[in-house]
């Protein structure tokens, strides 16, 4: 493979990471979301390119869709929930800043540990692909667990999945069946969220999920 | 051979002095441009592009006041501070590769000597025993505290990549472009500017045009400097932007650099290129300022962590691209 | 006679001069003469060291027909003790020196005069033992030794506490040594150094000694979770004592864990190292953090004795995976940095231990709130103190920063080890180390501004006089090393070329003869340091500079009252303080690290009260390690004592049931 043609994927696909990385640093849900919405361009390129390098015509369809989807379609709703909800423009976080940043680093450290050896042999494209990708998901899920608002959980959930199709492009792509039901399974969820976050809405008046425990009457002091 | 080997050394000598002098003959004018930019930003006219050279100029001559318990100390310091910074910009390679003296430091040894400025204008500060010097030090450490482990991270991940932590080799390779296109550099990239805009005390850390109390770090360090001292530590301020453009200009644009011949063409090739890159980094850096607003003081470490954390991952990413 | 046998004739003569001081009583004349003699004798440890270390002398050896019956005892004198018996008698000399003018101010000098040469003796001894037997008994002397220094102050409540403290962690130290020779010993039965390391020991006993090693060692050297003793003894004792405690006996610490892992023990696997760089960076960190929060000035110095303590074990853990993995010339580079590191870091503590000593001296004052402009009551203290704090916060162009250059070109390095888990963890022990370099910055230009600089926050500070001129002498002297060391590090490079020929197999490439003397670890390519280059530059262009500012503008001065941006007050409280300084430190990394809970309890506009500031910090390893461990043993021993108070028939029914048990278990065993 030509270096650079592999340094454009590497760069793309770092892109990614970097950016969900980005979405941890950030305090405010507009911010987040246009953070968002640049990772699922980026993510779209980066499978677009590989569809070129790996000359598989349907991973378009899959950067077509990621673009279209998390790129325009949900970023510009979850925009307009946040206005019509008025909610706080400043995140809540369980914990603060700086150790949710070296939290993240951690990750990223951890997941090219273990991928690193065990797809020693295989292409290096793909190899990194794996690491990143599984970083990515992690960072997702980090970014679910440190923070109280709805709607920044969902944009987790979110970049979680983003991470999955980049795993999925660097495996030689996966079926367009498979991706298409994917992404259709994500805008259920999607929706769902939606839905969920207007309910808390209606019924408490915030999207501060840590509500939802103290209506349990689980809440702990502390929180 | 004896008479070309005192050639050899004469020139090598030669262009080392010329970089020692530019790098402070042009400081002032590379600040003057970066307010004159950041005032027409502000829709504002602004002072003359040579302004700074003046007002060095008139208080150089104006009689310097001295608080009557300041030591030693307080009266060495700016001379101490001009003169590490001065010393650690003429090491930076600027418009070539490979002087005289660019051996006798490294990229972490420049690093330090500034740290060494930085000490000493931490103690100015204190010195005279008032309540804003004691603040502007305290903060300047702390500051430092958070920008040197990214520091030293951006240090590892150049080095991963070219080997070397020596500023002429490092400059001299990438200048080559067979680096190629690197997520670890651009992240570096980042990170450095974070730095440089933390140490040089500009917008978002620090206002370089503020007294407001509150708000201030390295004004509120110099407040009782008066006259040739205070001119003295304007000037080395000068000189870190300059080094710190350097620095930018020699780890990530290095080309137009005179390398190993050292042609008349070349040369001045080398300068003319080090001189648009100044300029260049001299108007982007007030744009970015008027678009931010200066930060809370306890926003900085997450402001700086960002920057570790860019370095970070520069260095994380360059091991798995590692096996290609 | 073998060089060795100098040694032993040095440690005899430190010996002597201890029974001498006994005799000699609490007469005036004693004070000058135990001094003056241990600053002889360890100038002739000194020279011995120098001789054998440079003269590049083959390892000299000695049996004495003392100790275990059948076994003697074994002394010998090879590099690496060479060169710590150097960094020791140094130190020692030094501090007998400062001591012939500071201990006039001794109010008790029987308790003190007596055992400073035993205890430098002590150290000696450990340096020289080469059996495990030998070894330990010099090691505990050392320890009883240093004890009875500690708690010389004796009236003082926290100084018993200290001591208290310190027996027992010296006591654990001692028992995990014991127990890492018991392994190594165990196949051979051999108890000579010699001896083990001829022997072969299974993978799993080796790391086991290793890793007691690392807890037996580090807790004499100050390891975090190890060093709580450390900031409580080494203040507690008489200044020139600290700065031996503080500059020198951690050393030994680190000598014993060289010669047991790197000498002894010999076979590595590199997770060693990833553990070894591991705790030194959390102590780098841990310990610089704690020393940037303390007021006392004595206490303050003790934590930064931890901080560089990490820095010698990082360098140490390095060389450890580079050995591993065969990487000879890296293993040497990080080797002789930790190297580099204990001879920096003993003379620059030293040095700020006297400071500390002559300021004690001088006010009666170790805590920083109190103090304050002593620079111009204290000018030549003030010069020396500013040079070792330069040195400390590893400024160039001074001795510190080539140690940390060094430590950082290791790391560097470590992108060619093999191991995944010590390529990510060496380049954050990197940003530890950067760290712990930043904020021992902010550390000492915290120590040095609210000592000397700034306006005296007490009358003591304000009359304060200088100190004498044998303690100056020793400052000044350990301050030109400072400089020496820091503008000309290819010689100490050099110098110890030996050592790592000895644990790394090569050592550094020569550095004498480099053009203007400059400092290349791997290649020219590389990376290189000039220190002269630098001094140089900095002191030409500064002078210059002046004297052009003043020959061609003004240099006409006036002085003014403070002008504090037109509000100057003239109570010294309104200075930032010690506590004020570090607060926005304390603020970043102390939170989550330190549980710091600041409270302010500002009485409302027309209250007359005064207002209130509360800070709590909680040292995490008492909160986490010794606190619950106090807490069992104490529930333990509630819980026995009850045995105290049993009735006749009980006290026999005891008795039976063990006799019982015993024959029921002889009876099971056979």
């Amino acid at each position: 493979m030509n270096a650079l043609w592999f340094d454009i994927a590497h760069l793309l696909a770092a892109g990614v990471l970097v950016l969900s990385l980005m979405l941890l640093y950030q305090d405010r849900i507009t911010a987040v979301i246009n953070v968002f919405a640049l990772q699922a361009v980026v993510l779209s390129l980066s499978v677009g390119w590989q569809s070129v390098v790996q000359g598989a015509p349907h991973l378009l369809a899959t950067a077509f869709i990621a673009l279209v989807a998390k790129g325009i379609v949900i970023p510009t709703a979850l925009h307009r929930i946040v206005r019509k909800l008025d909610v706080h423009r400043e995140v809540e976080r369980v914990v603060s800043g700086g150790p949710t940043m070296l939290a993240g680093l951690g990750l990223i450290a951890l997941s090219i540990l273990l991928v690193q050896p065990v797809v020693e042999t295989a292409d290096p494209v793909a190899r990194e692909d794996f690491a990143f990708a599984l970083a990515v998901v992690l960072l997702g899920l980090l970014l679910m667990i440190t923070r109280r608002n709805a709607v920044t959980q969902v944009v987790g959930f979110m970049s979680l999945e983003n991470g999955l199709v980049l795993a999925a492009t660097g495996a030689k792509g996966m079926p367009l069946v498979v991706e298409v039901s994917v992404a259709f399974s994500v805008l259920i969820a999607f929706i769902v969220f939606g839905v969920f976050v207007f309910r808390i809405r209606e019924r408490f008046d915030t999207v501060d999920v840590n509500v939802l425990d103290r209506f349990r009457g689980e809440r702990r002091e502390h929180l | 051979m004896a008479l070309t080997v005192d050639t050899a050394l004469a020139v090598g000598l030669a262009l080392q002095l010329l970089q020692i002098t530019l790098v402070v003959a042009i400081a002032p004018l590379i600040m003057g441009l970066t307010r004159k930019v950041r005032a027409r930003l502000l829709r504002r006219r602004g002072p003359p592009l040579l302004q700074p050279y003046l007002d060095l100029w008139k208080l150089f001559h104006k009689e310097a006041v001295v608080a009557d318990n300041a030591s030693w100390v307080y009266r060495r310091a700016p001379y101490v501070i001009f003169a590490a910074t001065w010393v650690a910009a003429g090491l930076v390679p600027t418009y070539a590769t490979g002087l005289l003296f660019s051996w006798s430091a490294d990229l972490i040894a420049v690093v330090a000597l500034l740290g060494t400025a930085r000490f000493a204008l931490a103690l100015a500060g204190m010195d005279v025993g008032t309540a804003f010097g004691g603040l502007g030090s305290s903060r300047e450490m702390m500051i430092a505290s958070l920008a040197e482990p990214a520091m030293l991270l951006i240090a590892f991940a150049v080095a991963l990549i070219a080997g070397t932590t020596q500023l002429s080799a490092i400059a001299a390779l990438f200048a080559t472009g067979d680096v190629g296109v690197r997520v670890s550099l651009g992240l570096a990239l980042l990170a450095l500017i974070i730095v440089g805009i933390a140490e040089n005390a500009r917008i978002p850390v620090d206002n370089p045009a503020t007294h407001l109390e509150l708000t201030m770090v390295h004004e509120a360090m110099i407040l009782e400097y008066s006259g040739r001292h205070l001119a003295m530590i304007e000037a080395a301020a000068q000189v870190k932007l300059v080094l710190y453009f350097s620095l930018v200009a020699c780890l990530f644009a290095p080309f137009g650099m005179a390398a190993g011949d050292k042609s008349w063409a070349a040369l001045a090739l080398g300068l003319a290129t080090w001189l648009a890159k100044l300029l260049v980094f001299a108007v982007l850096l007030p744009i970015a300022e008027t678009t931010v607003a200066k930060m809370r003081v306890f926003r900085y470490p997450a402001f700086l962590g960002s920057a570790f954390a860019a370095a970070a991952l520069a260095v994380f990413l360059r091991f798995v691209s590692r096996g290609f | 006679m073998p060089e060795v046998a100098i040694g032993l004739w040095c440690i005899a003569g430190f010996l002597g001069i201890g029974v001498a001081a006994t005799i000699l009583g609490g007469r005036a004349i004693a004070t000058p003469l135990v001094y003056g003699a241990t600053l002889l004798v360890a100038l002739g440890a000194v020279l011995l060291a120098l001789t054998t270390l440079l003269g590049g002398a083959a390892p000299s050896t000695v049996v004495l027909p003392i100790g275990l019956p059948g076994i003697g005892a074994h002394f010998r004198l090879d590099a690496l003790s060479a060169f710590f018996m150097l960094v020791v008698n140094l130190g020692a000399a030094a501090a007998s020196l400062y001591g012939i003018g500071y201990g006039r101010h001794e109010h008790s000098p029987m308790r003190v005069l007596p055992f400073f040469g035993p205890f430098l003796a002590g150290m000696n001894l450990v340096l020289l033992a080469a059996d495990a037997f030998s070894f330990l008994l010099s090691w505990e002397f050392m320890s009883l030794a240093s004890w009875t220094l500690v708690v010389a102050h004796h009236r003082e409540p926290a100084n018993i506490r200290a001591g208290f403290i310190y027996l027992a962690m010296a006591s654990f130290g001692t028992l995990c040594l014991l127990l890492a020779f018991g392994l190594l010993a165990a196949p051979g039965g051999d108890f000579t150094f010699a001896g083990m390391r001829g022997a072969t020991v299974g993978g799993s006993a080796a790391a086991l000694a290793t890793l007691l090693a690392l807890v037996g060692a580090g807790s004499k050297a100050g390891l975090v979770p190890l060093h709580v003793w450390l900031p409580l003894a080494h203040p507690a004792a008489p200044s020139h004592v600290s700065a031996l405690l503080s500059g020198v006996m951690t050393k030994v610490g680190v000598y014993g864990f060289i010669r047991i892992v790197f000498d002894v023990v010999g076979d590595f696997s590199s997770w060693a190292g990833l553990v070894v760089v591991l705790a030194g960076g959390a102590t780098a960190v841990l310990g610089v953090l704690y020393a940037v929060m303390q007021r006392d000035l004595k206490r303050l110095l003790a934590y930064s004795t931890v901080e560089n303590i990490g820095i010698v074990f990082i360098g140490l853990g390095l060389a450890l995976a580079f050995r591993a993995n065969g990487q000879g010339p890296a293993a040497a580079l990080a080797l002789t940095a930790a190297l580099f590191h204990v001879f920096n870091h003993s003379v620059f503590k030293s040095l700020l231990f006297f400071g500390a000593g002559a300021v004690l001296t001088a006010t009666g004052e170790r805590d920083t709130e109190k103090l304050g402009g002593l620079i111009h009551r204290m000018p030549q203290t003030a010069v020396v103190f500013l040079i070792g704090c330069m040195s400390i916060a590893a400024l160039p162009p001074l001795n510190g920063f080539v140690s940390e250059w060094l430590t950082f070109q290791a790391i560097l390095l470590s992108p060619q080890l093999p191991q995944w888990g010590l390529k990510f963890a060496v380049p954050a022990v990197g940003a530890m180390l950067a760290l712990a370099a930043a904020l021992a910055g902010a550390c000492f230009v915290k120590a040095f501004g609210v000592v000397f600089l700034s306006r005296p926050r007490s009358p003591a500070a304000a009359q304060a006089t200088e100190v004498d001129g044998f303690a100056l002498t020793a400052m000044l002297t350990l301050a030109w090393i400072c400089i020496l060391a820091g503008t000309l590090p290819g010689l100490v490079v050099d110098a110890l070329a030996p050592v790592a020929r000895q644990l790394a197999f090569v050592a550094l490439p020569p550095q004498a003869g480099l053009p203007w003397l400059s400092l290349v670890p791997i290649a020219d390519s590389r990376s290189s340091y000039n220190g002269l280059v630098i001094f140089f530059f900095l002191v030409a262009s500064g002078t210059m500079t002046a004297a052009v500012v003043h020959r061609l503008a003004s240099r006409s001065t006036r002085k003014s009252p403070i002008w504090d941006c037109g509000y100057p007050l003239d109570s010294p409280v309104t200075q930032y303080s010690s506590s004020s300084f570090a607060q926005p430190i304390r603020r970043v990394f102390g939170t989550v690290l330190f549980g710091v809970h600041e409270t302010v309890d500002m009485p409302r506009p027309g209250e007359t009260r005064a207002g209130r500031f509360r800070m709590r910090v909680r040292d995490p390893a008492w909160r986490f390690v010794y606190g619950p461990l106090a807490r069992g043993v104490l529930r333990g021993a509630v819980r026995l004592n009850r045995l105290q108070f049993l009735t006749i028939r009980r006290y026999l029914a005891l008795v039976f049931a063990a006799l019982i048990v015993l024959m029921l278990v002889v009876a099971i065993w056979r």
